[in-house]
């Protein structure tokens, strides 16, 4: 192939950014059509500079907005291409029509979305308000909690999303500056590896193909609407998970790195835990093992896939613990939090007592800090001493001001 | 954990610093992390750098930390920001400046009574690699006070890390990192 290989050391001291850039290089991506934005942009940056510096056959399309950015990655998908793109905030705001299209038309387009606070006020800081906007675009959503993740999860996504059987487009996501401008040790495959694992796109119903004439992006209307998407629906009901768990077990065999649905954290005898996302996850297992050091047998709960909702893993990662607080890290701007939902509905229905509450934190960026859970992890206990949420329902942490809790 | 705060303004290399650090301390088989707070991200603005580094795998993402040292290397930002923010008794400080420790805490009184090492990075990235662009000569003067690695070793894995960069700006940085950790005090 006409495109030079890259030599890297095992361990290589990436950010997250660095991290997605060079697994989208190893995947040897056809197109890249993209419109740079704070905190993504080094992402789609790095994947331009190896195709110029000759590591990558490619095509990178400079466009003038997000919209276009995703619209050309569904042309260039539509075409039969391997294509991929990172955005965050505002510019996955302006991707959002197009969004729906690319997982309507089937596309397997992988998006590095570096999670980043939304407008109003400015904000160029890491939440999860964006990725919490377009839960129900039909995306699977992949969530990373360090840089390892990030170059792991987009091997991994470009295997899942293209499988024939799924034709599904997947986000990968991690959190603005704290994992994308983080720089931490990267365990690294070489680019043979890498492209093994990943394999030759191979595309279906690619418009390129003209011995076999397809139609794209069509009209339905009551007809034929429902059931489009119904199937859709299905596909991700009952085909991705078991997709997913195929080339997690894959990718363990290859590298040794373990991930599941959701990623569980000294919770087989936890009394209370912590369920979150992003990197948030790590700090929180790092202050529960201090907590069992004083006698409070804490746990973590990491959503590993967000979309589709890893309903069954939910409920198993949480049978028998006996205080949960969920955080979510954007503003349900008048409702219960997300992961509170999400939490709640799953749990409904089975036998358990366990006490749920729910957290706002982090906006824009504002920092968790190891203090602040180590209050939380307490704050659960004497939920449980006390046999009832002791607070109210919904709680902020981390926000000046006086105390605000809801419900 | 060793922890590291780093002031600086945008644009003279903290960031570049703090992951060059990083990415020597890697290769010794101890695990890193290096951030930034960027805030506007305007050059010159004042901004702040951190490392972390642990014989195990680091999981803490909080950017709160109480640094085991501090890195001025802009003169005037150990007088115009709280560079003392979250001391502990041990915090190290190494500042950029043209006066002397002494001058330095009896213009700054925060600094008393604290340990305090400076050096003139500026003026030495001014005459070896031609740009105030600090970030390497305040690493060769941490590796003096800390005596984390042996300076020839830390030079070579320097080479290395500013690899793709002209031999000229190599070997400028390396007389950089070389001079810092010889005029340290």
């Amino acid at each position: 192939m006409a495109f030079d290989k890259m030599e890297l050391q095992k361990i290589e001291v990436w950010d997250g950014n660095r991290a997605a850039a060079q697994a989208l290089r190893q995947a040897q991506v056809d197109v890249v059509a993209a419109y740079p934005i704070t905190p993504s942009t080094p992402i789609v940056e790095g994947y331009a500079k190896f195709l110029a510096d000759g590591y990558i056959e490619g095509e990178f399309a400079m466009v003038e907005s997000e919209h276009a950015a995703m619209s050309a990655c569904i042309g260039a998908a539509a075409a039969g291409g391997r294509v991929a793109t990172a955005t965050s905030s505002q510019g996955l705001a302006l991707m959002s029509e197009t969004l729906y299209q690319a997982s309507g038309m089937r596309l397997p387009i992988i998006l590095n979305l570096v999670n980043r606070a939304l407008a109003s006020p400015l904000n160029v800081n890491g939440d999860h308000s964006d990725m919490y906007m377009i839960r129900d675009s039909g995306w699977i959503q992949f969530d990373a909690f360090c840089p390892q993740e990030s170059y792991d999860l987009n091997l991994i996504a470009f295997r899942v999303a293209e499988d024939h059987d799924i034709r599904l487009p997947a986000i990968v996501n991690q959190d603005g500056f704290m994992t994308s401008h983080t720089a931490q040790g990267v365990h690294t495959l070489s680019d043979d590896e890498a492209y093994a694992f990943v394999g030759e796109y191979k595309p279906m119903n690619d418009m390129l193909d003209f011995e076999h004439p397809v139609t794209h992006g069509v009209q339905t209307e009551e007809d034929w609407h429902f059931e489009h998407k119904a199937r859709q629906h299905n596909d991700l009901m009952v085909k991705v998970m078991p997709k997913i768990k195929e080339v997690f077990a894959d990718f363990e065999k290859l590298t040794g790195r373990k991930y599941n649905l959701v990623e569980k954290y000294d919770m087989d005898d936890a009394d209370v835990c912590v369920v979150c996302m992003g990197s948030s996850v790590e700090t929180a297992r790092e202050v529960a093992t201090e907590m069992r050091a004083k006698g409070i047998k804490a746990g973590v709960v990491g959503f590993r896939v967000f979309r589709p909702i890893p309903f069954a893993e939910i409920i198993d990662a949480l049978k028998g613990v006996k205080a949960i607080a969920a955080l979510d890290r954007s503003s349900p701007n008048g409702a219960a939090g997300t992961l509170f939902n999400e939490i709640a509905g799953a749990l409904f229905n089975t036998d358990t007592k366990a006490l749920l509450s729910g957290y706002v934190y982090g906006l824009g960026g504002r920092d968790l800090t190891k203090a602040h859970l180590t209050a939380l992890f307490n704050e659960l206990q004497a939920n449980v001493d006390a046999g009832k949420v002791t607070t109210q329902l919904q709680q902020f942490i981390g926000v000046r001001g006086p105390k605000l809790a809801y419900l | 954990m060793l922890e590291i705060r780093w002031h600086s303004r945008a644009g003279q290399g903290a960031v570049t610093g703090a992951k060059g650090l990083a990415d020597v301390i890697s290769t010794t088989g101890k695990h890193v992390q290096a951030f930034a707070f960027y805030g506007s991200a305007k050059r010159g603005a004042a901004m702040t750098a951190y490392n972390r580094v642990d014989d195990k795998v680091i999981m803490n993402h909080e950017k709160y930390m109480k640094p085991d040292y501090v890195f001025v290397i802009d003169p005037a930002l150990a007088i115009t920001t709280d560079i003392t923010i979250n001391h502990k008794d041990s915090t190290k400080y190494i500042i950029t400046t043209h006066m002397s420790t002494e001058e330095l805490i009896k213009a700054q009184p925060k600094l008393e009574g604290k340990d305090v090492y400076t050096v003139d990075c500026i003026t030495i990235a001014n005459e070896t690699i031609g740009r105030a662009i600090p970030n390497t000569p305040m690493l060769g003067a941490f590796m003096k006070v800390s005596q984390m690695y042996d300076i020839e070793f830390f030079k070579e894995s320097m080479k290395r890390v500013l690899g793709k960069l002209p031999q000229k700006i190599i070997d400028a940085n390396m007389l950089a990192i070389q001079r810092a950790f010889d005029e340290v005090k």
